[in-house]
């Protein structure tokens, strides 16, 4: 029996500048909790809107998002902010991390942000989380100093401080060369398979959405395959 | 929880301040320059109106009691129609004296709002020099009493007030007197009263008040000698002045006076109307240039702060995506933007002090001497409020309308 960690309901998105378009039409689906599901599509087909919205981080849309259970669709900001900090982890495109912070700050403000761990504890896991990726030595350089791809990893790590029950990532493997992309890939399945976390990615690259368990092909808005076969 | 949570919203809020060191003095700076300026202007022109008032009351008291000239009265009035009735009605030929001046002094000086009260009496007198007479006025004061209500001795050149005491037959005389009669400190002097009593007195010393028409024919003696110029007894007082506690209410306290006296009560506004004006109008003035002061150091302030904070909008957006939510976003940029206010506020109380004081030791000359500029205490409170007050309208406004928005509609921007 498997358990849905997320479901949208006819969820609709229009843009109203410069002109009126409708960038997500009518978009349904389920997550299943420990999924490592990926979303593909040409650049433009809404994808990443899709990604934002699943995220909370936008809120204009029509139609119903859940979440744990909870229908979020109505929720007020602070209510939602609690939500992402808890529950969701997020890696955008473009790395965005605070540029005055070090790596490890970086990492470690959403759980001091939670508060859910004395100061000590906190630290000792962002490191490992760091090692995880690779990125130990680099612990304390300002994030603003490291290369993309370095910077990427951090923004990873940094959503993976909190043990959300979703991470979703938007191209999270964009600016990484093979060696760590395979290394990415493995840690999200290790999370899915081991600790029950669900991944939800959207990507360009087909190698990593092949290997994932189940891939959603967007086109013009709309789903138009809930589990793509690559052949 | 058996841990003390960290505070990372300050953190935040110190690791901003700190590692944009240069936009932090920037902005400091403004708030300093903002603060420095509100402060010093605001005590230039409280200076400048208490300077002028002070120097207006160094010769006319707040309210003057006297009795004032009585016109005659017809012993018949025109009755009906026929018979027509002469009058020539004419000023009393009875004295101006106050009656029982202790009696009324000591009631005056009962009064709860009454600050100091002094007799004087006015004798019109001519300076003899050989054959030639310049006419004026000799004041009769009680010395110690005349110099605390007028401050007297701020315009003594020579001399001092207090010798009129020592000196029974003293006299305090204008400059323009002096210079006129050839005289200085310690000379002798012989003046004529109205009546023709001839007197010699010592010249015990000199003022000037830079009222030419004061200091040309205005001496200061004491009230027995004038009452001697008179013929009169010791009783013989024409004058009573008062000061009250807060002499902007002298006009409404002036009525209760004289109800109480039974003589005329003047106060200074009325008896100075065209002054008045001319203050009503430094009053409009002083205000309008301290409102359009707060408006530019304020706006100053705030768009200087303001920029610290929208330059970190995408950071807002970032912190949001990671869970902060909009007290959080709130309260960091409001204690970022009330650290440099604390700062700029600091050095602006220390720059303003530091302004204030140079001008203060600054000579002008005349009967201004130093520059009229204080210490006043409310002044530097509503400075530090002020800036208080538009720092943290400068982070709070802006973070406010940033932290209610979707993360994603800054990163579209």
């Amino acid at each position: 029996m498997k358990e849905i960690i997320l479901q949208t309901k006819s969820i609709t998105k229009h843009f109203y500048e410069p002109v009126e378009f409708k960038v997500l039409d009518d978009i349904s689906f389920d997550v299943y909790k420990g999924e490592f599901l990926t979303v593909i599509g040409k650049s433009g087909c809404g994808k990443s809107t899709l990604l934002y919205i699943l995220s909370t981080m936008d809120t204009e849309f029509e139609g119903e998002l859940f979440i744990d259970n909870q229908n979020v669709s109505r929720w007020k900001q602070d209510k939602l902010a609690t939500i992402r900090n808890e529950k969701i982890g997020f890696v955008f495109q473009f790395h965005y991390l605070l540029a005055e912070f070090s790596c490890l700050k970086n990492v470690m403000i959403p759980a001091l942000r939670l508060g859910k761990l004395p100061y000590d504890v906190i630290e000792e896991k962002a490191y490992q989380k760091l090692e995880l990726l690779g990125l130990k030595d680099q612990a304390l350089k300002p994030s603003s100093k490291l290369s993309g791809g370095q910077q990427q990893r951090v923004a990873i790590a940094r959503a993976l401080i909190n043990d959300p029950l979703i991470i979703m990532g938007d191209e999270p493997t964009g600016n990484l060369d093979s060696v760590n992309t395979q290394n990415i890939f493995s840690i999200f399945k290790e999370l899915t398979q081991e600790f029950g976390q669900t991944i939800i990615a959207v990507t360009h690259d087909n190698d990593f959405a092949k290997a994932s368990d189940r891939t959603i092909e967007m086109q013009d808005g709309k789903i138009i395959n809930q589990d793509y076969k690559f052949n | 929880m058996a841990f003390k949570k960290h505070p990372i919203n300050t953190e935040v809020a110190y690791t901003y301040i700190v590692s944009n060191k240069r936009l932090t003095m920037v902005a400091a700076l403004g708030v300093t320059l903002g603060i420095a300026v509100f402060i010093f202007m605001n005590s230039m022109l409280a200076g400048f109106d208490k300077s002028s008032s002070e120097a207006f009351f160094k010769s006319i008291p707040h309210i003057r009691i006297y009795k004032d000239d009585e016109i005659s009265k017809p012993f018949a009035n025109q009755t009906g129609n026929n018979i027509p009735v002469i009058i020539n009605p004419k000023v009393v030929p009875a004295n101006n004296t106050i009656i029982n001046p202790k009696q009324v002094i000591q009631l005056l000086k009962n009064q709860p709002d009454v600050a100091f009260v002094t007799p004087q009496l006015t004798v019109g007198i001519f300076y003899n020099n050989a054959k030639t007479q310049i006419s004026g006025r000799a004041i009769g004061i009680l010395p110690e009493e005349a110099n605390q209500m007028f401050n007297m001795e701020s315009y003594v050149v020579e001399g001092s007030v207090n010798n009129l005491k020592n000196n029974i037959n003293g006299i305090l005389l204008g400059a323009g007197v002096a210079s006129k009669m050839n005289v200085k400190e310690g000379d002798n002097i012989s003046i004529t009263s109205s009546i023709g009593m001839t007197k010699v007195m010592k010249v015990i010393g000199v003022f000037q008040t830079n009222n030419s028409v004061v200091d040309k024919t205005t001496a200061y003696i004491n009230i027995a000698f004038a009452q001697q110029l008179l013929k009169k007894n010791a009783s013989y007082i024409t004058d009573i002045n008062v000061n009250i506690k807060d002499y902007t209410k002298a006009k409404a306290y002036a009525v209760n006076l004289a109800q109480l006296t039974n003589y005329k009560a003047e106060d200074w506004e009325t008896a100075n109307e065209t002054y008045m004006a001319a203050t009503k109008m430094r009053a409009i003035i002083i205000r309008f240039v301290s409102i359009s002061i707060l408006l530019v150091a304020g706006f100053g302030i705030y768009n200087i702060l303001n920029m610290t904070v929208m330059q970190k909008i995408n950071d807002i957006a970032i912190l949001k995506a990671i869970g902060f939510n909009g007290f959080d976003v709130v309260s960091i940029f409001v204690s970022q933007a009330l650290i440099i206010g604390l700062i700029g506020i600091v050095f602006g109380v220390l720059f303003a002090s530091i302004m204030v004081a140079s001008l203060q030791s600054y000579y002008v000359g005349g009967d201004i001497g130093y520059f009229p500029i204080y210490f006043k205490l409310s002044n530097f409170i509503k400075g530090v409020a002020f800036g208080f007050g538009v720092t943290f309208l400068a982070g709070f406004i802006p973070a406010r309308k940033a932290a209610n928005v979707d993360p994603v509609s800054i990163f579209r921007k």
